[in-house]
């Protein structure tokens, strides 16, 4: 350890001046709460993983052409605007105001696009008869709607939240309102988002595939 | 972790990491969510499948956690503070998770 770093360490508690993480108290903020955040969604997964596991016949209605081939592309689409994302806050640490905010209108409309795609998606299992009290595929396994249903449904108001902030943020800095600071927030954020979708899709989707 | 932050200025208030750098990352985002679908294609055996996907995905999420937001940038105290927390709650739920679940695979009539 650094002389420099121990300073830092000793001065900040009691004065008040720094922070032994070296970060303000947003970004530590936002990360506490994605770190309770990820555990809610941790137990909603191993909770599934669970009924998953221990149900024979669990139903596997997803096709490889279209529902898999469709939450592949929306994986991508996830993905690429965590890409836009991580330029744009590198942007925003640059002072290019311009190319922050057309970075960050690239990620909302990825995110607009997967909620977009994933709702056809919904609408077609609803159209089997899927909801999230029943099953018709194999009524042993009424969960399956209901584990289908709660985990994308809350990754699903997650990016819809992660869109309307991304929005505030970039009209606020737009408007040099808000700090580049603002930015790497946001961006923890929808980068979380991106994180649990990479669970859920092979969990609730690639674990699914139709045997036949 | 880093260099950065350790002298006068506390907060690091300038770019990290290049677009060379995230485009590479991303890349391999890419390629390990083909392999996943690979896999989906081979229609595996279920505890053999859920083993290897959430192993390929642990990777997946350590390289948006390290790059995508930043984490391999920051002191090491933060990953200290909140990383290990994190994984010994997980642990907890997943105590409760492995011994039930094999002694119903066990019960199960076959």
């Amino acid at each position: 350890m650094s002389d420099t770093e121990f300073e830092g360490i000793v001065a900040s508690p009691w004065s008040g001046g720094a922070s032994p993480f070296a970060i303000n108290s947003k970004k530590l903020g936002m990360w506490l709460f994605i770190i309770s955040d990820s555990l809610t969604f941790s137990a909603l997964l191993i909770s599934y993983a669970y009924v998953r596991l221990e149900t024979p016949n669990w139903p596997r209605p997803f096709e490889i052409w279209p529902a898999i081939a469709k939450s592949s592309l929306m994986t991508f689409v996830l993905l690429s605007s965590s890409l836009t994302m991580v330029l744009g806050v590198n942007a925003a640490f640059n002072g290019d105001r311009k190319k922050t905010v057309r970075y960050l209108i690239a990620t909302i409309l990825c995110g607009i696009a997967f909620v977009a795609i994933h709702a056809t998606e919904w609408v077609t299992l609803l159209g089997e008869g899927v909801t999230p009290w029943s099953n018709p595929f194999n009524p042993a396994a009424p969960l399956f709607g209901g584990t289908f249903f709660g985990l994308t449904g809350l990754h699903m108001l997650h990016v819809t939240i992660g869109v309307a902030y991304l929005a505030i943020i970039a009209w606020g800095f737009g408007k040099g309102k808000y700090t580049a600071e603002h930015v790497e927030v946001s961006g923890l954020y929808w980068h979380f988002v991106d994180l649990v979708w990479m669970f859920i899709f092979p969990m609730v989707y690639l674990l699914s595939v139709n045997p036949k | 972790m880093s260099a950065h932050g350790h002298t006068a200025e506390l907060t690091h208030e300038h770019a990290v990491g290049t677009t060379k750098l995230f485009a590479t990352v991303w890349v391999w985002l890419l390629l390990l969510t083909i392999v996943e679908v690979f896999l989906a294609y081979l229609r595996l055996e279920v505890h053999l499948m859920i083993t290897i996907l959430v192993g390929l995905s642990l990777i997946k999420a350590a390289l948006i956690i390290s790059y995508f937001m930043h984490m391999r940038f920051e002191r090491l105290g933060l990953f200290l503070l909140l990383i290990p927390a994190m994984v010994f709650c997980i642990c907890m739920m997943l105590i409760m998770f492995f011994p039930d679940s094999i002694r119903l695979m066990h019960l199960r009539p076959h």
